[in-house]
């Protein structure tokens, strides 16, 4: 397949994303994804500089809540929040606010009364960011919602994807593994078919969810044939913390089917890209031979990641009324 | 119950008990149908001109939760019958996930009494199957039905031993009390939270496939058989549930079945729209289109008995929380009839005699209760509505003390206009309720 380079994006007069929140890829137009992908290149310029911080988001309040384990993303976050100037603070819960007797809502409103121009939120629960969205102003963006979406995760991974191969579209882009509890699947179908790339789902059957072709999706039960011919080749984590544990046997024999090893590898495309959104199992979806190799692009996934949230949190909260 | 006559005028009487459904006068005199005539002379009743109005048999709900004992912030015994009343319903069969658990004569006797003192409508109890809905052991049947219990369920929780299950079947015979059961296979179900599809793996939410609910209908059904008792699944949701009910009739299993409105005219696409809208959150969960169609056919040839409500008060801050989080169930007296006359009248998918028979007289059949009839000399439970007026669904409007309705913000085709109970009058859309 030969690279075709995306139409030239004109500077967009459009210096905000088309909604207040970010909570899913699904609910997002291309234009969006374009304009974050495009301000993400800026702002990867600002992580290379000698002094990475500019003023952009000075007096501007971000909170982010964390009610699930998170290091990179939460890392990503606060980071992207302190070189964009913006004061943040952080929340941190083991298990639900429920647990502790405050409902999410009360927690989510107790912040609101703090005025924050924007809440970030990681949480188990599908659809807690949008709860939080109904009924809060601020800009809520949603760092991951149980087997929902992880849309931040896509963005950064469709920036790493076009930066290596100058495209979105009409690039082949197998995803593997479990894909029933993976939010970080669900977002980059999302993400991935509407740019018009080509994407092959792979998976053991009890991991798959049902009518997920409807994404368009190419769905396909063996490894081989999803890698074969990829320009790119993501592999999801086997989640056995949300039950992907009922989906297999054990550990050698997901390795044995479905884990991505050099000689797998080698049916992709010569100049494949291998992606992974962390945190690894090693030597169960992926061998290390390859997370590690040559083609691997899993730490600049991480790189990528500030950039991309530096770009989604200026969209949302500092693109409105002056300049830069 | 009043003597006071009320003579209603030139109304279009739709009775299903007498395949009745053209204009006349119905006199309601000493708490019975007095007459039911062309022209009807009545001096010193009260006259209601029900012209351009549906007069039929008061609504009887086979699935109500009132919630009393134990749950008075979600509903109460008096807040659920006003509701009822203003619904159209004349009478409503109480479940028994409260708390206490109605298992024994005593718990039985204080909703009687509590109905007797405080309701608006004719409230009669549902027992438990099990002591305290565990699914153990059998609850008191026979004491419960000295109290006045029209039929035994768990409902709310599967009853998922089959031997306890062809236990209570072959006793509760012995009291002629149908079985009323909620089918869910607890390995099936798991976790799952909405309808398993495309829907839920967008929404990325556990989802229960309609096997969950089908396997347990025809393992029950099959013990129907076995033991001759009568079985009544409530609220089916699944197109394969209504196969397994339709053969097993054909094999004569004495097996009826309800719906519900929601599960009539909602799907778990509502779900996706609504973002994660713990209104739209009930068990069993909101179904596919092809159910949903299969269901409507099915109510409307027959297989269907009868609608219920399954009206499920939760308070609001219960509702307000994560969708997985959230309790299952919402409200349904209120905005039964001008949902289905919205849903299914209008498009002409039903008939107004077969909509008013699923909602009056083949619940009052299938429990054995004697209403759902203008038949003269039967009590005077009636309800006047329109089917051209709209009812605004609002959190303000509702007579229930919660307001987790699928249908708020909608204005739906429909709109009951008064009720009688026994011929006294418990609701008036100009004057509220008055009790």
């Amino acid at each position: 397949m030969t690279k075709r380079p995306d139409p030239p994006v004109p500077a967009s007069p459009r210096r905000a994303l088309s909604k207040k929140d970010l909570l899913d890829i699904d609910g997002i137009t291309e234009d969006d994804i374009r304009l974050v992908l495009d301000t993400a290149e800026s702002m990867r310029e600002i992580n290379q500089r000698a002094i990475k911080k500019v003023p952009t988001l000075r007096g501007k309040l971000v909170a982010n809540l964390f009610f699930e384990n998170s290091t990179r993303t939460r890392f990503s976050f606060e980071i992207a929040e302190r070189r964009l100037s913006a004061d943040s603070i952080a929340l941190s819960a083991t298990g639900t606010s429920v647990a502790k007797g405050e409902t999410l809502l009360d927690t989510g409103r107790n912040l609101m009364a703090m005025a924050p121009d924007a809440i970030v939120i990681r949480h188990s629960r599908s659809g807690a960011p949008h709860l939080l969205a109904r009924h809060l102003p601020c800009a809520v963006v949603n760092a991951g919602d149980g087997t929902h979406e992880h849309p931040t995760q896509a963005l950064l991974d469709a920036f790493t994807i076009r930066r290596a191969k100058g495209t979105l579209a009409g690039l082949r882009v197998a995803i593997c593994g479990d894909v029933t509890h993976s939010r970080v699947a669900r977002s980059n179908v999302s993400l991935l078919t509407k740019m018009g790339a080509g994407v092959t789902l792979c998976g053991p059957r009890t991991l798959l969810p049902p009518e997920i072709e409807r994404t368009g999706a190419r769905v396909v039960n063996r490894l081989e044939e999803a890698v074969e011919g990829a320009d790119v080749v993501m592999i999801l984590r086997v989640q056995k913390e949300r039950g992907g544990g009922l989906g297999f046997p054990s550990d050698r024999e997901y390795y044995e089917q479905f884990g991505l090893t050099p000689e797998r590898r080698k049916l992709a495309k010569k100049d494949a890209i291998v992606m992974h959104p962390g945190p690894m199992n090693r030597g169960v979806e992926i061998d290390s031979a390859v997370a590690d190799g040559p083609d691997s692009v899993i730490l600049e996934q991480v790189e990528n990641g500030v950039a991309v949230r530096m770009a989604v949190l200026y969209l949302l909260i500092g693109a409105s009324g002056e300049d830069e | 119950m009043s003597g006071e006559a009320v003579l209603l005028r030139g109304g279009r009487v739709v009775d299903p008990s007498r395949n009745l459904d053209q204009t006349l006068d119905v006199l309601l005199k000493d708490g019975v149908v007095a007459k039911v005539d062309e022209k009807i002379a009545a001096k010193g009743a009260e006259i209601v001109d029900a012209a351009g109005f549906v007069v039929a048999p008061g609504f009887v709900d086979l699935h109500t939760h009132l919630r009393e004992p134990g749950f008075e912030y979600k509903e109460t015994i008096a807040t659920g019958t006003r509701a009822a009343a203003a619904g159209g319903f004349t009478s409503v069969c109480a479940m028994a996930n409260t708390d206490p658990v109605p298992d024994d004569a005593p718990t039985v006797a204080f909703v009687v009494r509590r109905a007797r003192e405080t309701g608006a409508v004719r409230v009669f109890p549902i027992g438990a199957v099990s002591k305290g809905l565990k699914g153990v052991e059998l609850a008191e049947i026979g004491s419960m039905k000295v109290e006045g219990i029209v039929a035994i369920s768990d409902d709310g929780k599967p009853v998922a031993n089959g031997n306890l299950m062809r236990r209570a079947l072959e006793y509760a015979s012995m009291f002629g009390l149908p079985v009323v059961v909620h089918e869910e296979e607890p390995s099936l179900v798991g976790a799952g939270v909405m309808n398993e599809g495309w829907a839920s793996t967008r929404l990325g939410l556990a989802g229960w496939p309609n096997v969950g609910e089908s396997a347990m209908v025809a393992r029950d059904v099959q013990l129907a058989g076995l033991t001759g008792a009568r079985l009544h699944v409530a609220h089916v949701s699944t197109r394969e549930s209504l196969e397994t009910i339709r053969a097993a009739r054909k094999l004569g299993v004495p097996v009826t079945c309800e719906v519900t409105p929601h599960h009539l005219l909602l799907t778990d696409e509502d779900v996706a729209r609504s973002g994660y809208d713990t209104r739209f959150k009930m068990n069993p969960p909101l179904r596919a289109e092809a159910d949903r169609a299969a269901l409507v056919t099915a109510l409307v040839e027959g297989t269907i008995d009868c609608v219920a409500t399954d009206h499920a008060p939760h308070h609001e801050d219960e509702k307000n929380v994560e969708f997985a989080d959230a309790p299952f169930g919402v409200i349904g007296l209120e905005t039964a009839l001008p949902a289905l006359v919205d849903g299914l009248l209008v498009p002409r998918t039903i008939t107004l005699l077969r909509l008013v028979e699923v909602l009056s007289t083949a619940p009052a059949r299938v429990f054995g209760l004697p209403y759902g009839t203008l038949a003269e000399g039967a009590a005077a439970d009636v309800v006047l509505f329109s089917t051209s007026k709209s009812t605004p669904v609002t959190p303000d409007g509702f007579q229930s003390r919660s307001k987790n309705s699928p249908w708020l913000a909608r204005t739906l085709k429909g709109r009951v206009e008064r009720t009688w109970v026994g011929g006294r009058e418990v609701f008036s859309r100009s004057s509220g309720t008055p009790r």
